[in-house]
Formats: C-alpha cells, sequence, structure tokens
C-alpha cells in the first residue's frame, strides 16, 4: 500500500524551453496535418508567436525532467503496474515554441479501490511561462491520476 | 486567432468533424514515445509488458489523447479551448483504428463569453470505448 503521508510531497520544480524541432516531432509522431503545427510561417500566419504547444504536450514536457518517473520511486511504484487513469488540463493561454515553462507538481490524493486491488495516485501540476526576470504567466493547470494494478 | 466556424448557430447535440486515424503499429508506439518523452518500457518493449502480465505492448493513454487534440484543433483555433479532460476506460491495443468523435452537450455563459461543453469518446474499429473525454470550448463574447 502506497502511505497516505505521501499527500502534499511536492516534486522538484523544474524548467523546460519548447523547442520547434521536438513540437514537430510530436507533430509526426500524432499524424498532425494542420499546417499550424508544422510550420511556422503558418502559425505566424493564424497570429501565433511559433509554433504552438498542442493540447496534451504539456504533459510530455513536464515528462522531461530528469527522471519523470521520479514520484513513483519515491512512493514506491512499480512502473511496470501503473496504469493512466485519467488527465486533466485547464488552459489560460496557449504556449509557443521558445517560451520556457516552469513546471510545479504536488501528490494531491491517494486512494484505493476494490479491497486494495487498484491504487489511485493524483497528481496535481500547476505550469506557468517565464516572462522575464521573476515574472511568469499563467499558462495551465494539469491533473493526473495513475492506477496502480495489483493482482 | 481566427476560426473558420461559425459557433453563433451551435446547437446541443450538434457534432463536431469527427477525426479517424490509422491503426496503431509497432512504430506508431516507438515515435510517440520518443516525441512525447514517455519512455515507459511497457508501450516499446514485449518483454517489459509479458514480465508485468500484459500480452503485448499497447498504445500510451496520451497518445488517443492527441488524437482528440488534433480533432479539437482542426475544428477551432486552439486558445478556445479552456479546458480538456480525458478518462482512459480501456487500453489501447496495436492495429487498434482509433476514431474520435464529439458533440455539443451544453450551451452556457461563464466569465462573460459564450462557452460550450463537449462530450468526446475515442472508439475502435468494433465501436469499443477507450478513452471518455470533455472539454469547455469559447465560442465567443
Amino acid at each position: 500500500m502506497i502511505d497516505t503521508d505521501f499527500i502534499g510531497f511536492r516534486l522538484p520544480v523544474h524548467t523546460q524551453l519548447v523547442d520547434k524541432g521536438r513540437l514537430r516531432f510530436f507533430a509526426k509522431a500524432i499524424g498532425e496535418t494542420n499546417p499550424v503545427y508544422l510550420d511556422e510561417d503558418s502559425a505566424k500566419a493564424a497570429g501565433w508567436r511559433s509554433l504552438p504547444v498542442p493540447p496534451t504536450f504539456l504533459f510530455c514536457l513536464d515528462m522531461e525532467r530528469d527522471n519523470p518517473y521520479d514520484y513513483m520511486v519515491t512512493l514506491g511504484i512499480e512502473l511496470g503496474k501503473v496504469l493512466h487513469g485519467e488527465q486533466q488540463f485547464s488552459y489560460h493561454q496557449v504556449a509557443c515554441a521558445g517560451d520556457r515553462l516552469t513546471f510545479d507538481s504536488r501528490i494531491t490524493d491517494i486512494y484505493q479501490k476494490k479491497e486494495g486491488a487498484m491504487e489511485f495516485v493524483v497528481r496535481d501540476t500547476a505550469v506557468v511561462r517565464e516572462t522575464g526576470e521573476q515574472k511568469q504567466e499563467k499558462v495551465a493547470d494539469l491533473r493526473s491520476i495513475i492506477i496502480i494494478r495489483h493482482r | 486567432m481566427r476560426s473558420d466556424v461559425d459557433t453563433t448557430s451551435l446547437r446541443v447535440g450538434d457534432e463536431i468533424p469527427p477525426l479517424s486515424t490509422p491503426p496503431i503499429s509497432r512504430l506508431t508506439l516507438a515515435l510517440y514515445a520518443g516525441a512525447s518523452g514517455d519512455h515507459n518500457p511497457i508501450h516499446v518493449d514485449l518483454d517489459f509488458a509479458r514480465y508485468h502480465g500484459m500480452n503485448d505492448v499497447f498504445a500510451h493513454g496520451m497518445l488517443a489523447s492527441a488524437y482528440l487534440g488534433r480533432m479539437l484543433t482542426n475544428w477551432l483555433p486552439q486558445d478556445a479551448l479552456v479546458s480538456f479532460g480525458m478518462r482512459f476506460v480501456a487500453i489501447s491495443h496495436v492495429h487498434d483504428e482509433l476514431s474520435c468523435s464529439g458533440r455539443i452537450a451544453e450551451r452556457f455563459e461563464e466569465d462573460g463569453e459564450h462557452r460550450a461543453r463537449l462530450e468526446l469518446s475515442v472508439v475502435n474499429q468494433h465501436g469499443e470505448p477507450k478513452v471518455v473525454g470533455d472539454a469547455v470550448v469559447r465560442l465567443g463574447p
């Protein structure tokens, strides 16, 4: 059983530079055909500063930290037993290539169902854009729920 | 951002333009692992998947979510998106052919804007639900 004392546990804060090439690679991997996500000129013509970060890619950027499974190690969770249960995004603005984004995550709940056959860990992440010295703007709030299957 | 969609005429029950995707291959999973940064071996390493009791590798839930995201941003510019959520109700397997669809479930006013709540879903070629999602989009002032 995961120790519920980890509720409130804060993960190391990290900052990522959004790379244009990486956004194009992601676009290719998901079969994207919309030129706004593939070609910077098309993105700019549509009014964006550069290639926009697509709606689910913030989740991916959060995985750019040194070990994206770090909190599972800390909580004693075996990676091979983990399933993604739910994911939520609330958006404040669209980030673009070239932005520096800071991710700040906490474990906000740990619970079980089916007499412990499944455990759930909820993690909330605030994403902000670094806009200058000590200046930040909200980009999005993420919530991830993972399921640990025991059987 | 500009939108080609006349959002004023949208009604509850209206479908948004769907998106179909090609069958998931092992290459799809390898590319998604690399591009997403989710290198969990359960999605690309058959030995690891079998060791953990699965018959085969399987798709990242966030791959299906990315397809839903594509459907939404094909329809409206991305800054129309207020929130986007998804629940993974079944594993998507290699060779599954995922289709995304969505409909307008509600229209309402919030923060001085017209908004709509969307019900979203991803099913495979047999109609089996894989992802159930929802989103709130702004339709204009």
